[in-house]
Protein backbone atom coordinates (compact mmCIF):
# COMPACT_ATOMS: atom_id res chain seq x y z
CA UNK A 1 0.00 0.00 0.00
CA UNK A 2 1.62 3.12 -1.02
CA UNK A 3 1.96 6.41 0.30
CA UNK A 4 -0.37 8.88 -1.23
CA UNK A 5 1.47 12.66 -0.97
CA UNK A 6 -0.47 15.69 0.37
CA UNK A 7 0.21 19.21 -0.78
CA UNK A 8 -2.61 21.54 1.22
CA UNK A 9 -2.92 24.56 3.38
CA UNK A 10 -4.07 24.43 7.00
CA UNK A 11 -4.98 27.82 8.72
CA UNK A 12 -3.16 29.43 6.21
CA UNK A 13 0.22 27.69 6.19
CA UNK A 14 1.29 25.53 3.35
CA UNK A 15 1.86 21.94 4.87
CA UNK A 16 2.60 18.74 3.05
CA UNK A 17 2.09 15.27 4.01
CA UNK A 18 1.88 11.82 3.67
CA UNK A 19 -1.31 9.38 4.25
CA UNK A 20 -2.46 6.41 3.70
CA UNK A 21 -5.35 6.25 1.14
CA UNK A 22 -7.94 5.23 3.92
CA UNK A 23 -6.48 7.73 6.63
CA UNK A 24 -8.90 10.19 7.53
CA UNK A 25 -8.31 13.85 7.62
CA UNK A 26 -9.12 13.79 11.23
CA UNK A 27 -6.45 11.42 11.66
CA UNK A 28 -3.97 13.25 9.64
CA UNK A 29 -4.62 16.17 11.67
CA UNK A 30 -3.86 14.49 15.44
CA UNK A 31 -1.31 11.84 14.51
CA UNK A 32 1.07 13.33 11.44
CA UNK A 33 0.63 17.09 12.44
CA UNK A 34 0.34 17.40 16.10
CA UNK A 35 -2.92 19.58 15.46
CA UNK A 36 -4.85 17.52 18.53
CA UNK A 37 -7.57 20.38 19.14
CA UNK A 38 -9.93 18.23 16.78
CA UNK A 39 -11.60 15.60 19.04
CA UNK A 40 -12.65 12.21 17.87
CA UNK A 41 -16.00 11.84 19.20
CA UNK A 42 -17.82 9.44 17.32
CA UNK A 43 -15.99 9.32 13.89
CA UNK A 44 -19.24 8.37 11.94
CA UNK A 45 -20.23 12.17 11.29
CA UNK A 46 -22.72 12.11 14.09
CA UNK A 47 -21.20 14.53 16.80
CA UNK A 48 -18.95 17.21 15.37
CA UNK A 49 -15.87 16.98 17.76
CA UNK A 50 -13.85 17.04 14.70
CA UNK A 51 -15.51 19.70 13.02
CA UNK A 52 -13.30 21.91 9.93
CA UNK A 53 -13.52 23.91 7.67
CA UNK A 54 -12.48 22.27 4.27
CA UNK A 55 -12.56 25.13 1.35
CA UNK A 56 -14.34 27.74 3.54
CA UNK A 57 -17.43 24.94 4.50
CA UNK A 58 -18.25 23.20 8.02
CA UNK A 59 -17.28 19.48 7.72
CA UNK A 60 -16.64 16.62 10.10
CA UNK A 61 -12.61 15.81 9.45
CA UNK A 62 -13.52 11.86 10.29
CA UNK A 63 -15.86 11.54 7.25
CA UNK A 64 -12.81 13.56 5.08
CA UNK A 65 -9.99 11.33 3.74
CA UNK A 66 -6.41 13.04 4.40
CA UNK A 67 -6.29 12.53 0.52
CA UNK A 68 -9.03 14.86 -0.15
CA UNK A 69 -7.36 17.64 1.54
CA UNK A 70 -5.01 17.98 -1.65
CA UNK A 71 -5.22 21.46 -3.34
CA UNK A 72 -7.56 22.82 -0.78
CA UNK A 73 -7.70 25.00 2.35
CA UNK A 74 -8.16 23.13 6.15
CA UNK A 75 -9.55 25.69 8.96
CA UNK A 76 -8.70 24.05 12.49
CA UNK A 77 -9.47 25.38 16.02
CA UNK A 78 -5.58 26.24 16.12
CA UNK A 79 -6.30 29.01 13.46
CA UNK A 80 -8.60 30.77 15.62
CA UNK A 81 -6.80 32.73 18.29
CA UNK A 82 -4.41 35.45 16.68
CA UNK A 83 -1.04 34.70 19.08
CA UNK A 84 -1.91 35.44 22.51
CA UNK A 85 -5.23 36.71 21.31
CA UNK A 86 -8.48 35.03 21.36
CA UNK A 87 -10.63 34.67 19.16
CA UNK A 88 -14.28 36.89 20.45
CA UNK A 89 -15.50 33.59 20.52
CA UNK A 90 -13.27 31.70 22.83
CA UNK A 91 -13.48 34.64 25.14
CA UNK A 92 -17.01 34.48 25.42
CA UNK A 93 -16.86 30.60 25.99
CA UNK A 94 -14.99 31.34 29.05
CA UNK A 95 -16.94 34.19 30.30
CA UNK A 96 -20.36 32.64 30.06
CA UNK A 97 -18.36 29.42 31.26
CA UNK A 98 -20.11 27.61 27.95
CA UNK A 99 -17.58 24.46 28.86
CA UNK A 100 -17.38 21.56 31.02
CA UNK A 101 -15.44 18.42 29.92
CA UNK A 102 -14.32 20.64 26.53
CA UNK A 103 -13.81 17.87 24.20
CA UNK A 104 -16.76 19.73 22.02
CA UNK A 105 -15.35 22.88 22.46
CA UNK A 106 -12.86 22.66 19.52
CA UNK A 107 -16.04 22.01 17.00
CA UNK A 108 -18.75 23.98 18.48
CA UNK A 109 -15.80 26.88 18.11
CA UNK A 110 -14.94 26.12 14.61
CA UNK A 111 -18.55 26.09 13.42
CA UNK A 112 -19.83 29.17 15.41
CA UNK A 113 -17.32 30.83 13.82
CA UNK A 114 -18.36 29.36 10.47
CA UNK A 115 -22.31 30.99 11.07
CA UNK A 116 -21.23 34.19 12.29
CA UNK A 117 -19.14 35.03 9.14
CA UNK A 118 -22.10 34.02 7.13
CA UNK A 119 -24.50 35.96 9.43
CA UNK A 120 -23.16 38.19 12.03
CA UNK A 121 -26.67 38.65 13.46
CA UNK A 122 -28.44 35.15 13.87
CA UNK A 123 -31.60 34.12 15.95
CA UNK A 124 -31.27 31.78 18.57
CA UNK A 125 -33.20 29.37 17.12
CA UNK A 126 -30.58 29.98 13.73
CA UNK A 127 -27.98 29.12 15.97
CA UNK A 128 -29.32 26.17 17.44
CA UNK A 129 -30.29 24.71 14.28
CA UNK A 130 -26.59 26.01 13.00
CA UNK A 131 -25.09 23.79 16.13
CA UNK A 132 -27.52 20.70 15.39
CA UNK A 133 -24.83 18.22 14.67
CA UNK A 134 -21.99 19.47 17.76
CA UNK A 135 -23.04 17.22 20.69
CA UNK A 136 -22.37 18.43 24.31
CA UNK A 137 -23.43 15.76 26.70
CA UNK A 138 -21.96 18.14 29.69
CA UNK A 139 -23.69 22.04 29.64
CA UNK A 140 -27.18 21.45 27.90
CA UNK A 141 -26.39 23.68 25.46
CA UNK A 142 -28.06 26.86 27.40
CA UNK A 143 -24.56 28.47 27.89
CA UNK A 144 -23.23 27.69 24.53
CA UNK A 145 -25.95 29.30 22.99
CA UNK A 146 -25.86 32.29 25.68
CA UNK A 147 -21.86 32.82 24.53
CA UNK A 148 -22.12 32.67 21.12
CA UNK A 149 -25.11 35.16 20.74
CA UNK A 150 -23.08 37.15 23.16
CA UNK A 151 -19.66 36.95 21.25
CA UNK A 152 -22.19 37.64 17.76
CA UNK A 153 -23.43 41.19 19.30
CA UNK A 154 -20.17 41.98 20.52
CA UNK A 155 -18.45 41.32 17.30
CA UNK A 156 -21.23 43.06 15.40
CA UNK A 157 -20.43 46.44 18.23
CA UNK A 158 -16.61 46.19 16.88
CA UNK A 159 -17.16 45.67 13.31
CA UNK B 1 -6.68 0.12 -0.49
CA UNK B 2 -6.13 2.56 -3.56
CA UNK B 3 -7.51 6.50 -4.05
CA UNK B 4 -8.06 7.56 -7.17
CA UNK B 5 -8.86 11.09 -8.37
CA UNK B 6 -9.91 11.17 -11.98
CA UNK B 7 -10.08 14.83 -13.22
CA UNK B 8 -12.53 14.53 -16.43
CA UNK B 9 -16.00 11.72 -16.99
CA UNK B 10 -14.06 9.74 -19.39
CA UNK B 11 -11.09 8.70 -16.93
CA UNK B 12 -13.41 8.41 -14.11
CA UNK B 13 -15.61 5.59 -16.39
CA UNK B 14 -12.56 4.00 -17.43
CA UNK B 15 -10.89 3.40 -13.68
CA UNK B 16 -13.95 2.29 -12.57
CA UNK B 17 -14.09 -0.48 -15.17
CA UNK B 18 -10.98 -1.53 -15.37
CA UNK B 19 -10.61 -1.76 -11.76
CA UNK B 20 -9.96 -5.46 -10.82
CA UNK B 21 -11.49 -5.18 -7.47
CA UNK B 22 -14.15 -3.72 -5.48
CA UNK B 23 -14.35 0.40 -6.17
CA UNK B 24 -16.55 2.52 -4.63
CA UNK B 25 -17.33 5.45 -6.05
CA UNK B 26 -16.72 8.89 -3.39
CA UNK B 27 -18.64 12.00 -3.47
CA UNK B 28 -19.26 13.53 -0.03
CA UNK B 29 -18.86 10.14 1.54
CA UNK B 30 -21.05 11.11 4.50
CA UNK B 31 -22.38 7.27 3.69
CA UNK B 32 -19.14 5.47 2.37
CA UNK B 33 -17.24 6.50 4.52
CA UNK B 34 -19.26 5.63 7.99
CA UNK B 35 -19.62 2.55 6.36
CA UNK B 36 -16.19 1.82 5.79
CA UNK B 37 -15.36 2.28 9.23
CA UNK B 38 -18.11 -0.11 10.55
CA UNK B 39 -16.36 -2.66 8.19
CA UNK B 40 -19.62 -2.96 6.28
CA UNK B 41 -17.75 -2.52 2.95
CA UNK B 42 -14.35 -3.06 2.39
CA UNK B 43 -13.52 -1.29 -0.98
CA UNK B 44 -10.12 -2.03 -2.81
CA UNK B 45 -10.52 1.28 -4.82
CA UNK B 46 -12.12 4.35 -4.03
CA UNK B 47 -13.00 6.95 -6.77
CA UNK B 48 -13.26 10.51 -5.66
CA UNK B 49 -15.54 11.92 -8.71
CA UNK B 50 -15.26 15.70 -6.51
CA UNK B 51 -11.87 16.37 -9.09
CA UNK B 52 -14.18 16.26 -12.22
CA UNK B 53 -15.58 19.90 -12.40
CA UNK B 54 -18.60 19.30 -14.20
CA UNK B 55 -19.47 17.26 -11.39
CA UNK B 56 -19.39 20.13 -9.16
CA UNK B 57 -21.38 22.29 -10.76
CA UNK B 58 -25.01 23.43 -11.34
CA UNK B 59 -25.74 24.48 -15.13
CA UNK B 60 -29.05 25.45 -16.89
CA UNK B 61 -30.62 23.09 -18.85
CA UNK B 62 -33.52 23.02 -20.91
CA UNK B 63 -35.11 25.48 -18.93
CA UNK B 64 -34.30 23.01 -16.03
CA UNK B 65 -31.12 22.28 -13.84
CA UNK B 66 -28.82 19.99 -13.94
CA UNK B 67 -27.26 19.31 -10.43
CA UNK B 68 -23.35 17.25 -10.51
CA UNK B 69 -23.15 14.59 -8.53
CA UNK B 70 -20.46 16.07 -6.08
CA UNK B 71 -22.72 19.18 -5.47
CA UNK B 72 -22.97 19.48 -2.02
CA UNK B 73 -26.46 20.70 -0.05
CA UNK B 74 -24.88 23.63 1.28
CA UNK B 75 -23.69 24.76 -2.61
CA UNK B 76 -27.44 23.95 -3.29
CA UNK B 77 -28.72 25.94 -0.89
CA UNK B 78 -27.21 28.97 -1.98
CA UNK B 79 -28.41 28.53 -5.46
CA UNK B 80 -31.24 31.64 -6.02
CA UNK B 81 -32.69 29.61 -9.63
CA UNK B 82 -32.29 26.38 -7.67
CA UNK B 83 -34.19 27.72 -4.76
CA UNK B 84 -36.80 29.31 -6.61
CA UNK B 85 -37.75 26.42 -8.93
CA UNK B 86 -37.50 23.88 -6.65
CA UNK B 87 -37.68 24.66 -3.14
CA UNK B 88 -38.94 21.19 -2.03
CA UNK B 89 -36.04 19.48 -3.17
CA UNK B 90 -33.19 22.21 -2.01
CA UNK B 91 -35.60 21.98 1.91
CA UNK B 92 -35.17 18.22 1.56
CA UNK B 93 -31.75 18.14 0.44
CA UNK B 94 -30.77 20.43 3.50
CA UNK B 95 -32.87 17.84 6.04
CA UNK B 96 -30.27 15.82 5.53
CA UNK B 97 -28.19 15.51 8.63
CA UNK B 98 -26.00 18.70 10.63
CA UNK B 99 -24.44 21.72 8.70
CA UNK B 100 -21.15 19.64 8.42
CA UNK B 101 -22.79 16.98 6.57
CA UNK B 102 -24.77 19.52 4.45
CA UNK B 103 -20.83 20.48 3.57
CA UNK B 104 -20.29 17.21 1.76
CA UNK B 105 -23.72 15.39 1.27
CA UNK B 106 -25.17 14.75 -1.89
CA UNK B 107 -28.21 14.27 -4.00
CA UNK B 108 -26.77 11.87 -6.09
CA UNK B 109 -25.30 9.97 -2.99
CA UNK B 110 -28.30 9.91 -1.16
CA UNK B 111 -30.06 8.35 -4.05
CA UNK B 112 -27.43 6.12 -4.72
CA UNK B 113 -27.36 4.66 -0.62
CA UNK B 114 -30.97 3.92 -1.77
CA UNK B 115 -32.24 3.93 2.01
CA UNK B 116 -36.40 3.69 1.47
CA UNK B 117 -36.12 7.00 4.07
CA UNK B 118 -33.93 8.97 2.17
CA UNK B 119 -35.32 12.67 1.92
CA UNK B 120 -33.96 14.17 -0.89
CA UNK B 121 -34.95 11.11 -2.48
CA UNK B 122 -39.23 11.64 -2.70
CA UNK B 123 -38.82 15.44 -3.25
CA UNK B 124 -36.92 14.34 -6.94
CA UNK B 125 -39.41 11.87 -7.65
CA UNK B 126 -41.81 14.59 -7.09
CA UNK B 127 -40.50 17.01 -9.18
CA UNK B 128 -40.11 14.45 -11.84
CA UNK B 129 -35.88 14.36 -11.95
CA UNK B 130 -33.97 12.31 -14.06
CA UNK B 131 -30.67 10.67 -13.33
CA UNK B 132 -27.43 10.95 -16.19
CA UNK B 133 -25.62 7.13 -15.46
CA UNK B 134 -21.90 6.90 -16.68
CA UNK B 135 -20.64 3.51 -17.11
CA UNK B 136 -18.38 1.83 -19.52
CA UNK B 137 -21.33 1.59 -22.83
CA UNK B 138 -21.79 5.28 -22.40
CA UNK B 139 -24.43 7.18 -20.20
CA UNK B 140 -28.25 6.64 -19.78
CA UNK B 141 -30.83 9.22 -18.16
CA UNK B 142 -33.26 7.16 -15.96
CA UNK B 143 -36.37 8.60 -13.56
CA UNK B 144 -35.02 9.11 -10.28
CA UNK B 145 -38.17 6.28 -8.72
CA UNK B 146 -36.29 3.82 -11.07
CA UNK B 147 -33.28 3.89 -9.88
CA UNK B 148 -33.82 2.34 -6.29
CA UNK B 149 -34.90 -1.07 -6.51
CA UNK B 150 -34.56 -2.21 -2.24
CA UNK B 151 -33.08 -1.23 0.86
CA UNK B 152 -29.40 -0.34 -0.24
CA UNK B 153 -29.63 -1.77 -3.87
CA UNK B 154 -29.81 0.72 -7.06
CA UNK B 155 -30.46 -0.38 -11.35
CA UNK B 156 -27.11 0.47 -11.53
CA UNK B 157 -24.67 -1.90 -13.04
CA UNK B 158 -20.93 -2.89 -12.82
CA UNK B 159 -18.80 0.60 -14.04
CA UNK B 160 -21.64 2.36 -13.55
CA UNK B 161 -22.18 6.01 -11.13
CA UNK B 162 -24.60 9.00 -11.11
CA UNK B 163 -23.00 11.16 -12.41
CA UNK B 164 -25.81 14.37 -12.35
CA UNK B 165 -29.56 14.90 -11.46
CA UNK B 166 -31.33 16.60 -14.10
CA UNK B 167 -34.47 18.55 -12.34
CA UNK B 168 -36.80 19.90 -15.04
CA UNK B 169 -38.18 22.89 -16.34
CA UNK B 170 -40.64 24.36 -13.31
CA UNK B 171 -42.30 26.55 -15.93
CA UNK B 172 -44.97 29.06 -14.29
CA UNK B 173 -47.29 28.42 -11.61
CA UNK B 174 -45.50 25.20 -10.30
CA UNK B 175 -44.54 24.98 -6.52
CA UNK B 176 -43.08 21.43 -4.70
CA UNK B 177 -42.67 20.44 -1.15
CA UNK B 178 -41.37 18.07 1.04
CA UNK B 179 -42.14 17.32 4.90
CA UNK B 180 -41.21 14.51 6.98
CA UNK B 181 -42.37 13.52 10.44
CA UNK B 182 -39.24 12.98 12.72
CA UNK B 183 -39.26 12.58 16.74
CA UNK B 184 -36.52 15.09 16.65
CA UNK B 185 -36.67 18.52 14.77
CA UNK B 186 -32.87 18.06 13.58
CA UNK B 187 -30.02 15.07 13.29
CA UNK B 188 -32.87 12.42 12.56
CA UNK B 189 -33.89 10.37 9.96
CA UNK B 190 -37.53 10.59 8.26
CA UNK B 191 -40.25 8.43 9.81
CA UNK B 192 -42.56 8.91 7.49
CA UNK B 193 -41.69 11.28 4.05
CA UNK B 194 -43.80 13.00 1.80
CA UNK B 195 -43.47 15.01 -1.38
CA UNK B 196 -45.84 16.93 -3.73
CA UNK B 197 -45.14 19.15 -6.97
CA UNK B 198 -47.75 20.46 -8.72
CA UNK B 199 -49.26 22.78 -11.67
CA UNK B 200 -51.70 25.00 -11.50
CA UNK B 201 -53.55 26.55 -14.86
CA UNK B 202 -54.53 30.48 -14.33
CA UNK B 203 -57.55 29.55 -13.06
CA UNK B 204 -56.13 27.73 -10.11
CA UNK B 205 -57.20 24.13 -11.27
CA UNK B 206 -54.23 21.86 -11.27
CA UNK B 207 -53.34 20.29 -14.30
CA UNK B 208 -50.10 17.76 -13.51
CA UNK B 209 -49.24 16.44 -10.10
CA UNK B 210 -46.90 13.67 -8.28
CA UNK B 211 -46.54 12.63 -5.33
CA UNK B 212 -43.69 10.22 -3.42
CA UNK B 213 -43.27 9.06 -0.21
CA UNK B 214 -40.78 7.51 1.67
CA UNK B 215 -40.17 5.32 4.52
CA UNK B 216 -43.45 3.58 4.03
CA UNK B 217 -42.10 1.25 1.43
CA UNK B 218 -38.62 -0.99 0.58
CA UNK B 219 -38.28 2.29 -1.59
CA UNK B 220 -39.22 5.45 -1.82
CA UNK B 221 -42.56 4.92 -4.17
CA UNK B 222 -44.54 7.31 -6.47
CA UNK B 223 -48.10 7.48 -5.95
CA UNK B 224 -50.12 8.08 -9.11
CA UNK B 225 -53.29 7.42 -7.68
CA UNK B 226 -52.42 10.36 -5.29
CA UNK B 227 -51.70 12.53 -7.92
CA UNK B 228 -54.83 11.95 -9.36
CA UNK B 229 -56.73 13.05 -6.40
CA UNK B 230 -55.32 16.45 -6.97
CA UNK B 231 -55.49 16.73 -10.90
CA UNK B 232 -58.39 18.61 -11.95
CA UNK B 233 -59.16 20.34 -8.36
CA UNK B 234 -58.52 23.47 -6.72
CA UNK B 235 -57.21 21.61 -3.66
CA UNK B 236 -60.33 22.25 -1.29
CA UNK B 237 -61.40 19.87 1.31
CA UNK B 238 -62.86 17.01 -0.57
CA UNK B 239 -59.43 16.77 -2.91
CA UNK B 240 -57.14 16.89 -0.06
CA UNK B 241 -59.29 14.55 1.82
CA UNK B 242 -58.78 12.37 -0.86
CA UNK B 243 -55.05 12.94 -1.20
CA UNK B 244 -54.52 11.99 2.55
CA UNK B 245 -56.65 8.66 2.08
CA UNK B 246 -54.87 7.64 -0.97
CA UNK B 247 -51.57 8.01 0.62
CA UNK B 248 -52.21 5.95 3.54
CA UNK B 249 -53.95 3.32 1.35
CA UNK B 250 -50.78 3.14 -0.45
CA UNK B 251 -48.25 3.06 2.27
CA UNK B 252 -47.09 -0.39 3.45
CA UNK B 253 -44.30 0.49 6.07
CA UNK B 254 -42.92 -1.64 8.64
CA UNK B 255 -43.09 -1.55 12.06
CA UNK B 256 -39.63 -0.40 14.20
CA UNK B 257 -38.50 1.70 17.20
CA UNK B 258 -38.86 4.23 14.96
CA UNK B 259 -42.77 4.11 14.34
CA UNK B 260 -45.02 1.20 13.84
CA UNK B 261 -47.34 0.40 10.82
CA UNK B 262 -50.34 2.44 12.08
CA UNK B 263 -48.73 5.19 12.57
CA UNK B 264 -46.70 5.34 9.82
CA UNK B 265 -49.97 4.95 7.54
CA UNK B 266 -51.67 7.64 9.16
CA UNK B 267 -48.80 9.97 9.19
CA UNK B 268 -48.53 8.97 5.36
CA UNK B 269 -51.82 10.97 5.10
CA UNK B 270 -51.23 13.62 7.06
CA UNK B 271 -47.76 14.57 5.32
CA UNK B 272 -49.41 14.82 1.82
CA UNK B 273 -52.26 16.66 2.90
CA UNK B 274 -49.48 19.41 4.55
CA UNK B 275 -47.07 19.00 1.55
CA UNK B 276 -49.98 19.76 -0.91
CA UNK B 277 -50.88 22.87 0.93
CA UNK B 278 -47.31 24.46 0.78
CA UNK B 279 -46.88 22.95 -2.60
CA UNK B 280 -50.39 24.82 -3.87
CA UNK B 281 -49.29 27.85 -1.89
CA UNK B 282 -45.90 28.49 -3.55
CA UNK B 283 -47.96 27.80 -7.43
CA UNK B 284 -49.26 30.76 -6.17
CA UNK B 285 -52.98 29.07 -5.55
Amino acid sequence: MSKIHVTTKINGDPVEYLCEPDETLLDVLRDQLGLTGSKEGCGTGDCGACTVTLDGRLVCSCLVLGAEAEGAEVGTIEGMAEAEALHPLQQKFIEHAALQCGICTPGILVAAKSLLERNPDPTEEETRYWLAGNLCRCTGYDKIIRAVMDAAADMRKAS
Amino acid sequence: MRYLAPTTLEDAVQMLAEDPGECRVLAGGTDLLVRMRAGMTEPDSILDIKRIDALREITAEDGGWRIGAAVSGAVMNEHEGLCADWPGVVEAANLIGSTQIQGRCTLAGNLCNASPAADSVPAMVAAGAVARIAGPNGTRDVPVEDVPLAPGKTCLEQGEFVASIFLPRRGPRGGDAYLRFTPRTEMDIAVVGCAVSLTLDADGICTAARVSLGAVAPTVILVPQAAATLEGTRLDEPALNALARTCSEAASPIADKRGTVEFRTHVAGVLARRAAKIAHERAGG
